[in-house]
């Protein structure tokens, strides 16, 4: 039965697919083996939703090969996941529709496939971080997603994006190495690397210093990869210099990812009790993710590379995604995986109006801006839409997650807290509301690079990111229905 | 036609015509055309709709869910009613007046002006039909972020300069202190939804109720309360039309129209007036009635005069909300209609004067009177209306807000009308002395052989001056609402 054999389908289509494509090496062919590739993975982790949602236990559990778990590696899907697998594979689709001519502008035609096979393997090890519950698998695909990321930044036209490239490899591998001493040290622990079974056995030696300093190693490898403030550093660069069609997919799929990783190890494996209650993380995280909000967007007001700026901005917004996790409440949770959600939204319409942006007049300058709105008035509508979305203007996705998170912090009695997520977004207003400004009410004054018009399917991408932005800011059912069930089951804690 | 599709379709009428418009764009004709056809429209709606709440009826509908316990809710009530009254219909007559003035002053870019104009208007009637405290906020910040490229218009260093100042003073307020307000006012209270009586009772009490007041009075910026008001003044580079549209039609009115809901319906004012320790609320809108009237009096800027005039005026109203009396809370909601009638006018008369002269400055309008009797002659009615002098508009809503004062002896509010009155005079009186009876300067201008603006803008001011005579006269049906409100 086919549909028994779904979550190894899920990572192993997207691995054959980035053999295939090295193999092909055609830059229109193997576009076109990454596209399939892409728009079958939503049809497996809609289905693998399915099948969650049908079981009365809300897991499926996968033996790899047939080898039972503990022994074999199990892929273990919960509504958490799920939610993760259809979010990466969905912005995979239509980062592939977007991309060809988008790629081949940047990249250029000779090594265009290779970024095909890498943007594949990256989709592959997200995808495995995402479905499998074993703890040393999450470490290999965590290393071919990275990896894979490396080749995707440094394919990018700006010289320095081979700088940036190394700046992540070095950061990128210290937060790996940590993710597996922390793992070793658990395994040394409890002798097993599942992680259903690490929860069971880590009970009665939870207050032992071994595993208190795998707890700290795993948090500090696995937020060095969400880019938590201030281990972010690498984040900006990378951004700025890969090419548009890397910079967003990753920005809306690889560090939500790692968010993933850090909430399954915070509450699946090490439990609420433990991390929130015994020791201070809930504290430190709540600090940094404050730091995050003000720090990372006060620098983005001053950027004038938009690139850039939106990086910046996306280290602030992951600040509101982990402030979620350290409110530690179910509202404040939701908030959290809802915004994981509504932020790759909003970043994926940006970056990709970006990307038309470089196609056509090849800039990514502020003042380069310039009237730009009334020359490509469709494109600029749709990142004013998503840049109103980024604010968290009612009616909008941006202020469902604020909404939670500000009721979550009223349920912990954070005052200060609500005020700190409010000012911060207002911040959010200047340095969009910059690149309005000089696009709408400035001559124009650029000239196009191209005498094309901005190809019709990735406007029509750009458009889809910009009004799903509106429309799960007003239909929140599926979004906010499913954040919140998947924040029980985490809240739940290890079964 | 149902009560509850008639919401739906003053909700909508505006943004179809803004559709509308963007579609024909770049033909003048059709464009104004299609932005009148939609003003009518959009009034026959709306009085549709008030023929049924003037009859009791309370047509509610919506309640989607958003988020959970967050709903998009829409109600009908009187003081709702009202404001879509007066928006609705000034809005026929701002539109005529655009088309003289965009057209007599060649300004560039108009399709994008009847756009969000027409999405303004849209904003605002979703403001007066909002069911709870969600909706409402949802469209007063879309009725900030569509006048944000009017204010801008010019696209000047100025307007930039100016828009910037008000998209982040009303955007900013309105998320740093009305959401939080909001959110608190939800966790608390288990509804957002605006009940008459109020929704706090026994929820909140102590230092708290001062705090959340606070909240939501420095949180709602367009109400422009000290020291929130400073981006209406910087507002003024805007064309003369946005202004209107800004001090008259919408925004001003949705700004302290929110005051007077929160007050009546959230808080409620009984609640409210045994709560409150101290009604910190009358001291800080008496002292800006005061301050922006001194303000005003020093400003050689015709528009800037008339935006701390809209200052002061505006802290009436919430300081006759803040009274707590019945009948000054009377009086606050005849002042929103009696003011909104007026500052149009004078308005409608500065932009004549700018459009047919070129003149900005007071001391240039010696004599003006005499070359433009129908702008100086509406003008002065106007200005009558802001003394609160019979037979108009501001007499009425003035005295109903003193009768309040004076029942529950609150002597700071009496002396601060009293004051203010006088000052009023001090600040409209010289400038129609001067228009009618000084001699123009004799230095001789380029622009000196005007005569009246464009026919379209003086039928515009002629017809908002004498709506704010009728509106003395024939007071029944505001009446009736404002007493429904207090439900007296």
């Amino acid at each position: 039965m086919i549909e028994a054999q779904l979550p190894a389908l899920q990572v192993i289509i997207p691995l054959f697919g980035a053999v295939l494509t090295a193999l092909v090496r055609h830059d229109k062919a193997s576009w076109g083996i990454a596209l399939i590739v892409s728009l079958m993975m939503p049809v497996i982790s809609f289905a693998l939703l399915q099948q969650v949602l049908a079981t009365e236990t809300g897991i499926i559990s996968y033996a790899l090969g047939g080898w039972a778990p503990p022994l074999g590696i199990e892929y273990r899907i919960d509504l958490a996941n799920a939610f993760i697998l259809l979010l990466v594979s969905v912005m995979g689709a239509l980062v592939m529709a977007y991309a060809p001519r988008s790629v081949t502008a940047e990249i250029g035609r000779d090594r265009a496939s290779w970024f095909y096979t890498m943007y594949l393997l990256c989709l592959t090890g997200l995808l495995g971080i995402a479905i499998t519950g074993d703890a040393f698998n999450i470490f290999v695909f965590l290393e071919v997603s990275s990896l894979a990321t490396y080749v995707l930044i440094a394919l990018g036209k700006d010289k320095r994006a081979v700088l940036s490239a190394y700046q992540y490899l070095i950061i990128g591998t210290i937060g790996a190495t940590f993710y597996v001493i922390g793992i070793g040290l658990l395994y040394v622990m409890t002798g097993t690397l599942n992680l259903a079974d690490i929860a069971n056995r880590i009970g009665n030696i939870e207050q032992t210093r071994t595993v208190l300093a795998a707890l700290a190693f795993l948090t500090v490898g696995i937020s060095l990869k969400l880019a938590l403030f201030p281990l972010h550093v690498w984040l900006p660069n990378a951004y700025a210099y890969a090419p548009s069609v890397a910079t967003a997919f990753l920005a809306s799929t690889a560090t939500k990812v790692a968010v993933y990783l850090l909430l399954r190890i915070f509450f699946s494996v090490f439990g609420v009790a433990l991390v929130f209650n015994t020791l201070p993380v809930s504290e430190i995280l709540l600090t940094l993710s404050v730091a995050a909000m003000f720090g990372a967007s006060i620098v983005a007001v001053f950027q004038s590379n938009v690139k850039r700026m939106l990086a910046y901005s996306s280290v602030a917004q992951i600040g509101y995604i982990t402030l979620g996790i350290a409110l530690a409440n179910q509202t404040g949770l939701t908030g959290g995986i809802v915004h994981l959600f509504n932020h790759a939204l909003i970043k994926g319409a940006l970056f990709l109006s970006l990307g038309c942006l470089v196609y056509r007049m090849g800039i990514v300058k502020i003042e380069d801006m310039s009237g730009i709105g009334r020359r490509m008035p469709y494109t600029m509508a749709a990142f004013t839409v998503a840049g109103l979305s980024l604010i968290g203007v009612p009616g909008t996705v941006g202020f469902v997650s604020k909404w939670y998170l500000a009721q979550g912090a009223f349920e912990n009695g954070l005052w200060w807290l609500v005020a700190a997520i409010m000012l911060s977004s207002l911040i959010a207003v200047v340095y969009i509301g910059r690149v309005i400004e000089v696009a709408y009410f400035r001559d124009v004054t650029a000239k196009p690079i191209t005498p094309n018009r901005v190809p019709l399917e990735m406007l029509g991408v750009t458009w889809l990111l910009a009004a799903a932005t509106i429309y799960f800011g007003i239909d929140t059912e599926l979004t906010a229905g499913m954040a919140s069930k998947a924040a029980e089951i985490l809240l739940a804690g290890p079964k | 036609m149902t009560a509850e599709q008639l919401i739906y379709i003053m909700l909508l009428l505006p943004v179809l015509g803004a559709v509308g418009i963007a579609i024909v764009g770049r033909i003048e004709n059709i464009q104004e055309a299609v932005t009148l056809a939609t003003a009518v429209g959009l009034l026959v709606a709306v009085l549709a709709l008030l023929e049924v709440v003037l009859a009791g009826g309370r047509p509610a509908t919506g309640k989607f869910e958003i988020i959970q316990g967050v709903e998009l809710y829409f109600a009908a009530e009187p003081l709702g009613m009202l404001f879509a009254c007066v928006a609705s219909s000034l809005w026929i007559i701002n539109s005529i007046y655009s088309i003289g003035y965009m057209r007599g002053n060649n300004e560039p870019r108009q399709t994008s002006f009847y756009v969000c104009f027409a999405v303004a208007i849209a904003g605002a009637m979703g403001v007066s039909m909002a069911g709870n405290l969600f909706t409402l906020f949802l469209f007063y910040e879309i009725l900030t972020l569509s006048t944000y490229p009017l204010v801008t218009h010019k696209g000047t260093d100025e307007a930039r300069a100016g828009g910037r100042l008000y998209l982040l003073l009303l955007l900013g307020t309105s998320m740093a202190l009305l959401l939080p307000a909001i959110i608190w006012t939800g966790v608390i209270a288990g509804t957002m939804d605006f009940v008459p009586g109020g929704i706090l009772s026994g929820k909140i009490s102590g230092v708290f109720v001062a705090v959340l007041l606070g909240l939501y009075m420095f949180g709602i910026g367009k109400a422009a309360l000290m020291p929130v008001h400073f981006w209406l003044p910087a507002a003024m580079v805007a064309p003369t039309p946005v202004s209107a549209l800004l001090h008259a039609v919408a925004v001003v009115k949705a700004g302290v129209f929110t005051v007077v809901k929160v007050i009546i319906y959230v808080f409620g004012y009984e609640f409210l007036a045994s709560a409150l320790d101290f009604n910190w609320l009358v001291y800080v809108a008496g002292f800006t009635i005061i301050a922006a009237s001194l303000v005003a009096l020093q400003q050689d800027n015709l528009k800037r005069r008339l935006a701390y005039s809209t200052v002061s005026q505006l802290s009436y109203v919430v300081m006759a909300t803040a009274i707590l009396a019945p009948i000054s809370i009377m009086g606050a909601v005849l002042h929103i209609a009696a003011h909104a009638f007026g500052k149009i006018t004078l308005f409608f008369a500065a932009g004549s004067i700018y459009t047919a002269a070129h003149k900005t400055e007071i001391s240039q309008l010696n004599g003006i009177g005499r070359k433009m009797p129908w702008t100086m002659g509406a003008f002065a009615i106007a200005a009558i209306s802001m003394i609160g002098l019979p037979p108009t508009a501001g007499f009425m809503s003035k005295w109903y807000m003193l009768m309040g004062a004076i029942q529950v002896e609150h002597y700071f509010a009496i002396g601060v009308i009293i004051l203010s009155t006088l000052l009023n005079a001090g600040y409209f009186m010289p400038i129609v002395y001067n228009a009618f009876f000084k001699q123009p300067d004799s230095k001789k201008g380029k622009h000196d052989d005007h005569g009246e603006a464009p026919m379209p803008i003086v039928i515009a001011l002629t017809a908002t001056a004498i709506g704010t005579v009728l509106l003395f006269f024939f007071s029944g049906v505001p009446l009736e609402l404002a007493q429904q409100v207090v439900g007296k």
